[in-house]
Formats: structure tokens, sequence, C-alpha cells
């Protein structure tokens, strides 16, 4: 978690956020899909929780989401909120299990996806949304939930190719480190010990 | 070690949440010229000519999908269409005689029907931003105050209504699209022009909009067109939109005949692919 107050990994974490906000708005929400369109956002503040961690997680999340509110016009606070607990959420699923696996972004990505789509819903209704929900709306967050699950592991990809080299300690390197070393665990002391 | 870095991480939590919580209760309470609104409108205004220049560049990917969408579409459009060609055919055959008679009624009172569009100063403009989530109907049009635009000016694409103007920077505007949950429309339908409000009938449905407060023994039916109401004589204040721009067509109606019954229309333009739009910038009409 110290490698969050890196320099490097922070400029290229301003410039992830800033592209990834920019192509968003200028393309991607302009690309319907079967009535809905891929968004960007959590997919992003997804990949930089489970390579970097809760702290920058949840920062990066804070800044895409405030970032993204000012681009849009839109109500200042409501995606940094919903955005900074993705980001919380997939850095800490990181330091708690540090999943393994070529399809974790996937999984992480829709689920991502999913909170924050009821996050941001949830938020309207604090806010006073005076609109009845349809079966539209719910069909749109479930086309955008399909269409970020198929697009979580390329996404993932770019963001850890653009954090190469700055990134914290990579999950690989630790368990392969772990395992040179006698072991990462208690549990895998106590076997040894016996 | 490893309580202080729990106890910084759930600080740094907190401080981010309350920061959001303030930036959010700030915002929310104060008018649109409040100082937060400043700085999001001075942020957008610098940040707008890149957002030009890369939605631009990624328009050529942005026609490619739309081309594959549109091919889709059109196939499951074709069988409509025919339908609507027939039913417009034998309009058009009764719509005859009316036309006669407005012809003749418009030369007795002098009036020259209904106002060209040229009357209305409309400035085109292209759309470089869509808002991507479904709560608020929004995008952005690269004519901005140096181009003459205010707050409240009607925004129609080459089929109908779509918005209004509700932010205006430098070189671009924001426009709320009439789907947006915000908007309002004063409207009139069919051949007797029956009064109504047009709104969306529930959040992030782009195709449905209903018209409410018609009065019950009102003669509707699907198929019946949709217009803006413009300004009457009688009226206190002034519409935002001129009289006679098209808005949608009635698809059904709930509750039929009672104080509660709710008028259902497709809008004429298809919100979910705007490109090019007009901004009419004398919605009042040449005296305006």
């Amino acid at each position: 978690m110290s490698a969050s107050f890196d320099p490097r990994l922070v400029a290229r974490l301003a410039a992830v956020g800033f592209l990834g906000v920019i192509v968003q708005t200028a393309a991607v929400s302009q690309l319907p899909i079967a009535g809905a369109n891929a968004d960007l956002t959590p997919l992003i503040v997804m990949a930089v929780g489970l390579l970097c961690g809760s702290l920058a997680g949840a920062c990066f999340g804070f800044g895409v989401g405030l970032f993204f509110d000012v681009v849009a016009l839109q109500t200042l606070g409501v995606s940094s909120l919903v955005l900074l607990g993705v980001g919380y959420g997939a850095g800490r699923l990181r330091e708690a299990r540090d999943p393994e696996g070529a399809l974790v972004p996937l999984a992480v990505g829709a689920a991502a996806t999913l909170a924050f789509a009821l996050g941001f819903a949830l938020m309207q209704f604090l806010l006073g949304a005076d609109a009845p929900v349809s079966w539209a709306l719910v069909r749109q967050i479930v086309t955008t939930l399909v269409i970020n699950t198929l697009i979580a592991v390329p996404v993932y990809a770019i963001v850890r190719r653009s954090l190469q080299g700055s990134l914290p300690d990579d999950p690989r390197r630790r368990r392969r480190r772990a395992y040179t070393t006698g072991g990462l665990s208690p549990l895998s002391r106590g076997t040894d010990l016996r | 070690m490893y309580d202080k870095t729990v106890r910084r991480r759930r600080a740094v939590l907190g401080l981010l949440v309350a920061c959001s919580l303030i930036l959010l209760t700030a915002y929310f309470g104060e008018s649109t010229g409040g100082a937060l609104h400043g700085v999001q409108r001075g942020t957008s205004e610098v940040l707008n000519p890149l957002q030009e220049g890369a939605s631009r560049a990624l328009k050529p990917v942005r026609d490619l999908f739309g081309w594959f969408g549109d091919t889709v579409a059109a196939k499951g459009e074709v069988k409509d269409l025919r339908a609507d060609r027939d039913r417009l055919r034998t309009e058009a055959l009764a719509g005859e005689a009316d036309i006669a008679e407005n012809k003749r009624l418009s030369a007795l009172l002098e009036l020259d029907g209904a106002l060209g569009l040229k009357d209305y100063a409309p400035k085109t403009g292209r759309v470089i931003f869509q808002s991507p989530t479904v709560w608020y109907a929004t995008i952005r049009v690269d004519k901005g105050s140096d181009d003459g635009i205010r707050v409240g000016m009607p925004v129609i694409n080459e089929q109908a209504l779509i918005g209004r103007v509700t932010d205006v920077i430098g070189s671009s505007s924001q426009v709320t699209l009439i789907t947006d949950q915000t908007m309002k429309v004063p409207a009139r339908a069919g051949r007797r022009g029956v009064f109504g409000i047009v709104e969306p009938s529930s959040v992030g449905n782009p195709t449905d909009l209903v018209m409410r407060f018609v009065p019950p023994g009102a003669q509707l039916s699907p198929g019946d067109h949709v217009l803006t109401r413009g300004t009457e004589p009688e009226d206190r204040t002034q519409s935002l939109y001129p009289v006679g721009l098209p808005i949608g067509q009635i698809t059904h109606i709930d509750n039929e005949g009672t104080d509660t019954q709710e008028v259902h229309l497709r809008p004429f333009a298809d919100m979910r692919s705007l490109d090019v739009v007009q901004i009419l910038t004398r919605p009042r009409g040449p005296g305006g």
C-alpha cells in the first residue's frame, strides 16, 4: 500500500483516469449496443483496486467519479461516492483473498458494474427522483452489465499494462517469493513446525 | 504496524466519504449560479475542445457501430413502416379536404399558415457528448453562448422536438432531453388539439412518454400526433416552446375516459442516436 504514494504510480493513475473518462464521454457513451452502452468507469476503478489495493482504489474511485461528475455536468459527489466504494471493495478483495485466475477481472468487473448501477440508482432516489422505474431501466442496467462483463478482461489488461512498472507487489510475484522463503500464511508455517 | 495500516485505511476512506457527502450536499443546495456550478462549468469549458476533438476523431468508430445497429433495426421496422404507409395514405386523402378548408380560412384571416423554421433562427450544432447514465437524459452540443445560445431555448433534430438548453458555457451547451425526468412540455394532441403535459413515463425509457392532465372526455386514439402547444393568448407566462413542433405519436391510452387517464406516446426523435441538432434561438418567432 505504500506504493500508492509512489509519484510515478500516481501520475500513471491520473493519466488512466483522465483518458478513461474522456474516452467514455466522447465515444463509448455514444455507442449504443442493444439499447444501452458500456460503462468504462467502474471497470477502470475495479482494475485499479485489484492491482493497487483498497487505499489507492478508493482514492482513484473518488477522483474518477468527481472528474466524471464535472465533465458530465451531473450532481457533484454522486459518482465519486459510489466509485470510491467500488475501488475500496475491489482493493479489499485483493488484500483479503488475493484472488488468482484469468477470469477474476470478469467476475469482479460484473460485480463492480452492478454495484455502481445499484449505488447510483439508490443515490438518485435519495436525491428525490420522482419518476417511476420501468422495465426499460432494468433492461438497460442488465445490458450494460453484460457488455461490461464481456469487456472487463481487456479493460483490466489495458489498465495493468498502463501501470506496469509502477505497481505494488504483483500477487503472483508475492506468492512465488513466499513459496521460496518458506510459506506465506501462519497455517503453512504451523504445518512446517509439526 | 498492521493496526496503523488499518487505521490509516479507514481514516482515508472516512475522509473520502465525508468529502463526497459535503460536495453532494453543497452542490444540491446551491443555485445554478453557485460556486461549485461555476467551477464545474469552468472545468467543462477547458475540457470542451479536448472532448470535441476526441468526439470527432472517434466518429468513424461510432458510425460503424451505428451502421450495424441500423441494419438490424431497419429489418424490424419494414413491417411497421408498411402499416404506417397504408394508414397515412388514407389519412392523406382525408386530409386534402381539411387542407383546402384551412387555406380558405387562412386567407380569410390573412394568416399565412404555420411559421417556417427560419423564423426561429435555428443554429445547427453537433452532439459532442451524451450522458452514459440512464438517470440523466442530457447531451452536449458544440454551440454555446458565443453563438448566441441561451438557457431555455428549444432544441430539435430532423425529426422532432428533442429538448431544451439547460446550461450554457462559451463554446458548448447542455441540452436536457424531453425523456429526462425533470422535463415537462405543454402539448396538443389529435385533430381537436386536446391539451396535456408531456413528460417521461418512467426513468430510463427513451421510447415512451406520457401525456398527463388530458380531459376525461378527450377524443384521442392511437396514431394521433402530439405537437407543442406554444403560448395561447390567455396564458400568463409564455411557453418555452413555439407552437406546432412535432413531439410524438400516441401508442396507447391507460385508464381511458377516467380522470387519471394517461396517454402514452412514442417520440418521433430517436434519443439514443442524436448527431446533428438545431437550437431555435428565436423560439417566439420574428417578433420575439
